[in-house]
């Protein structure tokens, strides 16, 4: 009986895993959101001598939680000259691609369970990085899209800016991840890791850390890198129109991809899973990585609150003209060192 | 390996139904309370005088050429740099005249101003 059932469902074995781990990955980043604001208005709070949230709850861990509550029952105010579609279509595209991206993420290396051998991701595909790429350059279209439709000039400039900004970043993010490329030969995230076992790479190449990083941070708008809302100038920036869960979903979309990029980092250059000292399985090996993605998201809180935002000229030299040629300086070094 | 492409699938499904049930759980929920004044774009407590869609600076479209013009430059790193070890000294040799004269542009849109943010 047992096995009839089970010879049944044997060809849709890859759906039935499949969405498991979708609705399992899916979940938990949507619900780490609420957790890594409460993170950051408690370190922010630290770091500004003051309390943070501290009211609701044990240490106010109540507290994201009910503004969640709160933002899913407030009035969606749709202003009357926008373009309705559009309006909407945007905060969905934002929530869409960065939950999208984070597919190919390995969160720990594979492992057994029932007598099959399951992978801790969604897909391990061989364009791994290129997918994270692809998906996450598209979550610029939420951003362009929410500041045109949205009819107001704040939201148009906060738009406008955005774009500029992450298209002048992505050359720097992709050119500092192929010197890595060149060192694996591969562009699949688990055989990046794989390559790591022995040395991370971030001590073999502190320059593309640095880089990859530093546009890490401009990628996902945040300080000091958070010129697209730069509250003083634009108001909020392209989500100034945005109201109740609309405006939280560019806030998930944020967050999301502040947890993709700090992946991102952990995978490429900080050996992912690979623990070092501790023993290696797959419990260890999970924590390894929770660990790593954890500091780097306290380092993106603590840039936040050591950095003064830089002006938006400065913002495109520094890219254009410090940040692109290390880049390509560093990758044509990696390669020469590579042959010689 | 192409199977594995059946979970991306199944993740664009998954996203896109959190993206499109968040936004209709958000516009069935919320009251809705609606008075003209309420309805107008924000600007600072007054009426929008003239439209936001008007001519804005050329240095975005400059940005958004230069962008394309790299980019695609930069995707033919990607095959390069995996098949790097088995090309050896020929694919640096052939990498480092590409990058020359992605260089040779890079320095003729720094020259011509092109990157300068007035």
């Amino acid at each position: 009986m047992i096995d009839d059932i089970v010879h049944f469902f044997e060809p849709y074995i890859y759906l039935i895993v499949g969405g498991v781990k979708a609705i399992i990955i899916a979940v938990a980043l949507t619900a780490v959101v609420p957790g890594l604001v409460w993170l950051e208005r408690r370190l922010m709070g630290r770091f500004q001598v003051r309390l943070g949230p501290n009211r609701v709850g044990p240490f106010g861990l109540g507290q994201p939680i009910s503004d969640s509550i709160k933002l899913l029952f407030k009035e969606s105010i749709i202003q009357s000259s926008a373009d309705k579609f559009l309006f909407h279509l945007a905060p969905a595209i934002v929530v869409f691609t960065a939950i999208l991206s984070f597919a190919v993420i390995p969160i720990t290396q594979p492992f057994e369970i029932f007598g099959q051998t399951i992978g801790p991701w969604i897909a391990n595909i061989d364009s791994g990085i290129l997918f994270i790429f692809a998906i996450s350059g598209m979550g610029i279209y939420g951003k362009v899209i929410a500041g045109l439709s949205s009819n107001s000039k704040y939201s148009l400039m906060g738009g406008l800016r955005s774009s500029a900004q992450m298209i002048s970043y992505e050359l720097t993010l992709g050119i500092a991840a192929l010197s890595i490329i060149v060192m694996t030969g591969s562009l699949n995230l688990v055989d990046m890791v794989k390559s790591q076992e022995a040395v991370p790479f971030i001590l073999v190449q502190p320059l593309a850390f640095l880089l990859f990083f530093i546009a890490g941070v401009a990628e996902t708008n945040r300080a000091p890198f958070d010129l697209p809302e730069a509250e003083q100038e634009l108001v909020a920036g392209f989500h100034t129109e945005y109201t109740g869960m609309k405006f939280a979903m560019f806030f998930m979309g944020e967050y999301i991809n502040m947890v993709t990029m700090s992946s991102l980092v952990t995978l490429l250059f900080l050996g992912g899973w690979n623990t070092y000292i501790l023993p290696q399985n797959a419990l260890t090996g999970f924590l390894a990585f929770a660990f790593k993605v954890l500091f780097l998201l306290c380092f993106f809180i603590w840039l936040r609150s050591t950095f003064p935002r830089i002006r938006y000229d400065r913002l495109m030299t520094f890219g254009w003209k410090f940040l692109l040629p290390i880049a390509i300086f560093n990758l044509l070094l990696t390669s020469a060192l590579k042959v010689l | 390996m192409l199977e594995q492409y059946i979970g991306a699938g199944i993740m664009l499904l998954v996203a896109t139904a959190i993206a499109c049930g968040m936004v209709l759980l958000t516009s069935i929920l919320g009251p809705k309370h609606q008075f003209p004044d309420k309805m107008e774009p924000f600007e600072c407590g007054e009426s929008q005088l003239v439209s936001p869609r008007q001519r804005f600076s050329v240095k975005f479209y400059l940005v958004a050429v230069l962008f394309v013009l790299f980019d695609i430059e930069a995707v033919f790193f990607f095959p390069w740099a995996i098949l790097f070890q088995r090309l050896g000294v020929f694919g640096l040799v052939e990498m480092f005249l590409f990058i020359l004269i992605l260089g040779v542009g890079l320095a003729y849109v720094w020259i011509r101003g092109g990157l300068d943010w007035e």
